[in-house]
């Protein structure tokens, strides 16, 4: 018995950033492709913090971030350590990060319809709306099972190469038993609100004007010391705030997710910035921050993995990355999948065209250079005593209480005795860090 | 009044499109009870979808549920069946 004639070249499952480009690319290369989608429009189940470096989607799409509902070009960059009462800032601006543009704080439910809308104007079929529920495998040429395409409901479609762009609970490749369950201590959830405020007290409060943004990264008291930390985003007219929690911490803390969340938003540190601020909406997403450990396959017979759904996250601990590697290994998995069918193979070895060119990108290479970033970001001085130990050496140097004053280093150390961090704690969390970030 | 408000003042800012005919959510009371699944279920979800009862009950209220699969994420092995919501249905956030 021969297969029927697939419906199209590729179906790919999941219309974010990382489906969209995919689509977008393998219709620019002149094949057939159908984009399902389950939300009832693309976008609205899709949910980030909100930071996008965009480096990557403007070589697909040239001056994207003109044209794309994009919110505010980040120059400024702030990361906080958090105590109860004090609050230690990192803070770089830079005008060179505005052109040509690096990141851009993005609204998903805005951002994504737009990137699926390129992929339709290349050509692709967008079904939204749609659920898929199974993959459909047959016995391939190998004598292993091939994905010949999907269900959903009580349709079928098929097509020669599935991409699987279905984020980060990565139902399709886990059913198949391609992907693992990861571990808790590669998991957090993320806990976002967008509280809509002025624009001009978006930027009068953020020290930005015109089309500018700020990020705030968080750490400490924030989260009561639980692995993760908070970020505050400035939209065009509202803030994207929240914070991502590490599920093994969290589980061992004993508190809700929704209380540390609420502790968060209405913590002194914060308040300036909400001060009258309008919950426009709440969301949460499952974020992997496992790095390079969660990679692993992302390629079987007839079916490749892209985005989250490949375990393609990294957080650096500055920087928190999602999308812009979305979109590197969309563009890997196009070039790949489009050489396969080319070559008429579309095992597994046929598609191990998408993982080498994934490997040569800078996805891969930036996997590797933070391998070692995530068990860094478990080691517990980074979420308390360490910002305890800043917050305390700056009191020191700024309260002038007629004392005599005594040298910085005296001031240091002082602040050091008082702090439980241990100079072994210091020294091999220091090295640790600088070999891991 | 604070900025966060309650969670169910929050979800009530969102747009949910609710199937009633099904739920997403199963949960197998017995695998809950006997793994302690239940109150990691409470602790992790941030829509508050997960209550339990003295008796150690856990009920799912299926309609506030953000889709983000935390829970599923923690659930012992069978404690839990949770997808996504049939196509069109669940939430549909309009700002994301």
């Amino acid at each position: 018995m021969t297969s029927p004639e697939p419906d199209f070249d590729v179906i790919v499952v999941g219309g974010g950033p990382a489906g969209a480009v995919a689509a977008h690319q393998l219709a620019t290369a002149g094949l057939s492709v159908v984009l399902i989608e389950r939300g009832e429009t693309p976008g609205s189940k899709n949910l980030s913090g909100g930071v996008l470096y965009g480096r990557v989607l403007d070589q697909v799409f040239p001056g994207f971030a003109q044209e794309a509902p994009v919110e505010r070009r980040i120059t400024r960059h702030v990361t906080t350590f958090l105590t109860p009462d004090s609050a230690v800032s990192l803070d770089y601006r830079g005008g060179p990060l505005a052109d040509p543009v690096n990141a851009v704080t993005v609204l998903r439910a805005k951002l994504d319809p737009w990137l699926v809308e390129r992929a339709e104007e290349a050509g692709a079929f967008v079904m939204p709306g749609v659920r898929v529920d199974e993959l459909l495998r047959e016995p391939g040429p190998h004598g292993r099972p091939q994905v010949v395409g999907v269900r959903a409901g009580d349709d079928e479609l098929r097509a020669r190469v599935v991409v699987a762009a279905d984020g980060v609970n990565s139902f399709l490749a886990r059913s198949i038993g391609l992907r693992p369950q990861p571990p808790e201590h590669h998991l957090a959830v993320g806990v976002k609100a967008v509280v809509r405020l002025p624009r001009e007290a978006v930027e009068d409060r953020f020290g930005v004007s015109g089309d500018d943004g700020a990020a705030h990264a968080i750490v400490g008291d924030c989260t009561h010391g639980i692995g993760g930390g908070g970020f505050l985003y400035t939209n065009t007219d509202s803030l994207s705030v929240g914070v991502v929690l590490r599920l093994d911490d969290l589980l061992r803390s004993g508190r809700t997710a929704i209380e540390v969340f609420e502790d968060y938003l209405d913590h002194p540190g914060l308040a300036p910035y909400l001060r009258g601020g309008e919950i426009a909406e709440y969301g949460s997403h499952l974020v992997a921050e496992g790095g390079l450990a969660m990679v692993g396959d992302v390629h079987t017979d007839g079916l490749v993995v892209v985005g989250e759904a490949a375990g393609l996250t990294i957080n650096s601990g500055l920087t928190v990355r999602g999308m812009d590697l979305a979109v590197g290994s969309a563009l890997a998995a196009a070039t790949g999948v489009a050489e396969a069918i080319a070559a008429g193979d579309v095992s597994r070895d046929g598609l191990a065209a998408y993982r080498r060119h994934l490997d040569e990108s800078f996805v891969m290479a930036d996997m590797r250079t933070y391998a070692k970033a995530p068990a860094f970001l478990e080691r517990t001085g980074m979420y308390g005593a360490y910002g305890e130990l800043a917050a305390d050496l700056f009191r020191d140097v700024f309260s002038l209480d007629t004392t005599p004053r005594r040298h910085l280093a005296k001031v240091a150390l002082g602040a050091f005795k008082r702090s439980p961090v241990t100079v072994r704690q210091l020294v091999s969390d220091g090295w640790a860090g600088v070999r891991a970030l | 009044m604070s900025t966060s408000q309650t969670v169910t003042v929050r979800l009530a800012r969102n747009r949910f499109l609710l199937d009633e005919e099904e739920s997403h959510i199963e949960i197998d009371q017995e695998v809950c009870r006997s793994t302690g699944t239940g109150k990691r279920l409470v602790a992790v979800c941030p829509a508050g979808v997960y209550t339990e009862r003295e008796d150690g009950t856990i009920d799912a209220e299926y309609a506030a549920c953000l889709e983000c699969g935390t829970c599923l994420a923690v659930a012992a092995p069978g404690a839990l069946r949770w997808h996504y919501p049939r196509g069109g249905f669940g939430v549909a956030f309009r700002e994301g």
